[in-house]
């Protein structure tokens, strides 16, 4: 044995002295950081670069089978999953590596900023990582464009749209995304070119960028409340603090780096393993339009904006709002490179953190089902609860035959089922009166079509009469009190209220 | 800024490079700026700037070709199908084969549409992309309502804006009937900036599409017919 190994150095020196690598690397990785560093708080960087290596093995696995026409996309994924051996789980490795990956950007992020390690001399670190942030979700965008399927295409859709809102070059820009006149062939090849060359290459360039950065200013000290950032004393500050407590990064900080990317790359296999791939959905076919489109996981709350701004509203905020959030991402370090690093001493910072992490998941929540969309088959799917169709007249059953009828169930749920873009109508008759229902289906109004045009008098009268006996039990039916001080008698009851 | 500030001390310790010795005054005078080998550089980045700028054009020629193309260009005239395909008071969906297509599009050159026809020689067709973000509208018949399944916005029968995000109605194809067949000016995806229908299609090419029977529909003929449908669109 001590003969193979005397051979092993052998020829790593032979190696070495026409490389020259072997030194430098070793010096690298056994450099000094601050003991305090040696934490579990510092372990996303390094997760998000391993998981950068899966995602390109599992990418450049992906493309000895993919098929970037629009023609055979779909399919070559369809293959993918269930003939090429193992092809499923490749699949789902990926796109559960992109979900991980987006995760834990977001999360080194966070403690990166909370940490303060944006501050001098680090500015540039941060700046880097936020383009690296840009091409993350880029990477995540144009690859479920890549899963050519019809979330897909509708979803190049939502993006064509929104560019064509852009004020004079809109049409350009639409021309040159799509690069043709519709989505098709040309599109997803230059989504194929921005996913499997553009933003990889940039990617990894920055990412060694980031890397060097890391390596030549030191990895951010643990912050202690009070001790201040100043860029005169920084520098000789972080030097003593490593020379005092310093230790190799590998191997006594860099174990617990190993441990959780091995975690992580453990959790994304297990992902695969148990919910498997995603998707493709329904072929591209635009023509098949039973569909609901729906953008991944990580662009579901940039859909939930989308659905609640007010129309005004929408085209200014869709371009003014990510240059002012990028905008301000990329200034924060110019801006605020000195002082507290500590978040015990950074309340706004940690308020902000909290804002956008509660804003986003809300947003991300709604976006999972979406109770601004009209669902499409509640009006055949969903039954009306037997107990508001019991002792009702005629007339009132002919009304719920007409809800269903007339899609109304699309946007109102009754009996907790249906849409959710409208109000509820199991309790209609306990907040409105006969006439304003009436006039509510009629005319509409309150982000409410008018169906003035879809009913006739005698549908009206049916429909609004089934809707004035949906009130819960033992709670009055609304009524006009004004109407009740000219007549000056009893509000009509409401299931038997004369017309 | 000060340049002490921008460029920090850096804080490893290797940094101090093997490179010091190197420069001797040899090495100084080789760096000096008069030289001819100096002068024969700069030449040399000049020479090499000039032909990246000739570079360049084909790079983003290339690059910028389908933003540079004309707005007209990829409309024309496609059919529909037989004016008797779509019954008066009703609105179907029509798929077309978009005119410009490559031959890997597959099935996604085929463009859906809604075609309402009112009564007589008066029809609608209106783009499948709402005109909020650009998902496919559904026809639900009976509430006389487009809806979009994206963000839930509403149209009514005639393409106008009924509730919703949307700040207008539905785009609309402009159209003709050639013969007994239904055509509509298309081409592009319709979007906010690029409108379907175009005041004057520039392109006739009639008997476009495989379904209908009307081939060879000369100009001076299309453009008879242009009027009755300018005045049944209304």
């Amino acid at each position: 044995m001590p003969g193979m190994k005397q051979a092993g150095l052998r020829v790593y020196q032979w190696f070495e002295d026409r490389l020259g690598l072997g030194k430098p690397i070793i010096d690298a990785a056994e450099h000094d950081v601050p003991a305090s560093t040696a934490s579990w708080w510092y372990v996303f960087g390094s997760a998000a670069t391993v998981l950068l290596v899966l995602q390109i093995v599992t990418g450049v696995l992906l493309g000895l089978v993919y098929s970037p026409s629009a023609g055979q996309a779909w399919s070559s994924l369809e293959f993918l999953d269930h003939t090429i051996r193992l092809g499923w789980f490749l699949r789902a490795m990926h796109g559960w590596g992109s979900d991980f990956m987006i995760a834990i950007v977001l999360i080194h992020l966070a403690q990166v900023f909370l940490f303060g390690a944006y501050k001098f001399p680090r500015e540039l670190t941060w700046i880097v990582g936020v383009f690296l942030l840009l091409l993350t979700l880029g990477m995540a965008f144009t690859g479920q464009v890549l899963r050519f399927d019809q979330d897909a295409y509708w979803g190049l859709g939502i993006g064509a749209s929104i560019l064509s809102r852009v004020p004079w070059i809109g049409g350009s820009l639409v021309n040159l995304m799509l690069g043709g006149p519709i989505i098709a062939g040309p599109t997803l090849t230059r989504f194929f070119a921005l996913h499997v060359f553009i933003i990889p290459g940039l990617l990894v360039a920055l990412v060694g960028l980031h890397l060097w950065m890391v390596l030549r200013l030191g990895i951010n000290e643990w912050p202690m409340p009070g001790r201040i950032v100043s860029k005169a004393t920084y520098a000789r500050d972080y030097q003593k603090l490593t020379k005092e407590t310093g230790i190799a990064f590998v191997p006594d900080a860099a174990w617990k780096d190993a441990i959780f990317a091995a975690a992580i790359l453990l959790a994304v296999m297990a992902c695969a393993f148990y919910f498997g791939p995603f998707g493709p959905t329904g072929q591209p076919d635009p023509t098949i339009i039973q569909t609901a489109p729906k953008p991944d996981f990580a662009f579901l709350w940039i859909f939930a904006v989308l659905a609640y701004l007010p129309p005004s509203l929408e085209t200014p905020v869709l371009f003014i709002a990510p240059v002012l959030i990028v905008g301000a991402m990329l200034l924060l370090p110019l801006v605020s490179s000195q002082g507290e690093k500590h978040w015990s001493r950074r309340p706004v910072a940690v308020l902000m953190v909290a804002v956008i992490a509660v804003t986003l998941g809300i947003l991300t929540h709604l976006g999972t089902y979406t109770p601004w969309s009209p669902i499409m088959d509640a009006w055949t799917a969903d039954p009306i609860p037997t107990v508001y169709l019991q002792d009702r007249t005629p007339l009132e059953r002919q009304g719920a035959l007409l809800l269903q009828d007339k899609q109304c169930r699309n946007c109102h749920s009754v009996g907790g089922k249906g849409g959710l873009r409208g109000p509820a109508l199991d309790g209609v008759a306990n907040r409105m009166t006969e006439d304003q229902i009436i006039r509510q289906v009629l005319q509409g109004g309150g982000n409410m079509p008018a169906y003035g045009n879809a009913l006739n008098p005698s549908e009206t009268t049916a429909l609004v009469r089934f809707l004035t006996t949906l009130r819960p039990e033992n709670q009055p039916a609304a009524f006009d009190a004004s109407r009740k001080m000219v007549t000056s008698e009893r509000p009509p009851a409401a299931p038997t209220g004369a017309h | 800024m000060n340049p002490n500030e921008s460029n920090p001390q850096p804080i490893s310790q290797d940094d101090q490079s093997s490179e010091q010795p190197m420069k001797t005054e040899a090495s100084r005078a080789k760096h000096t700026p008069h030289s001819r080998r100096a002068f024969l550089f700069k030449l040399s980045l000049l020479a090499n700037g000039a032909v990246g700028a000739v570079l360049a054009v084909p790079i983003f020629g290339y690059l910028l070709g389908p933003a540079l193309r004309k707005k007209s260009s990829d409309e024309s005239w496609v059919g529909l199908g037989r004016v008797s395909g779509f019954p008066e008071g009703e609105t179907r969906l029509a798929t077309f084969r978009n005119p410009v297509t490559t031959a890997w599009d597959g099935q996604t050159g085929d463009v859906p549409c809604w075609v309402r026809h009112t009564s007589g020689a008066t029809f609608q067709v209106f783009a499948i992309n709402c005109a909020h973000l650009g998902c496919p509208v559904r026809w639900f018949s009976e509430s006389k309502l487009f809806l979009c399944p994206c963000h839930g916005g509403a149209y009514y029968e005639d393409g106008a804006r009924a509730s919703g995000p949307p700040e207008r109605g539905l785009f609309e194809y402009e159209h003709r009937i050639v013969g007994d067949a239904l055509e509509i000016s298309a081409g592009k995806m319709p979007t906010l900036a690029a409108r379907v229908s175009t005041p004057q299609a520039l392109i006739e090419i009639a008997g476009v599409g495989a379904k209908n029977g009307a081939a060879g529909v000369s100009k001076p003929e299309a453009q008879n017919l242009k009027p009755r449908c300018g005045s049944c669109q209304g």
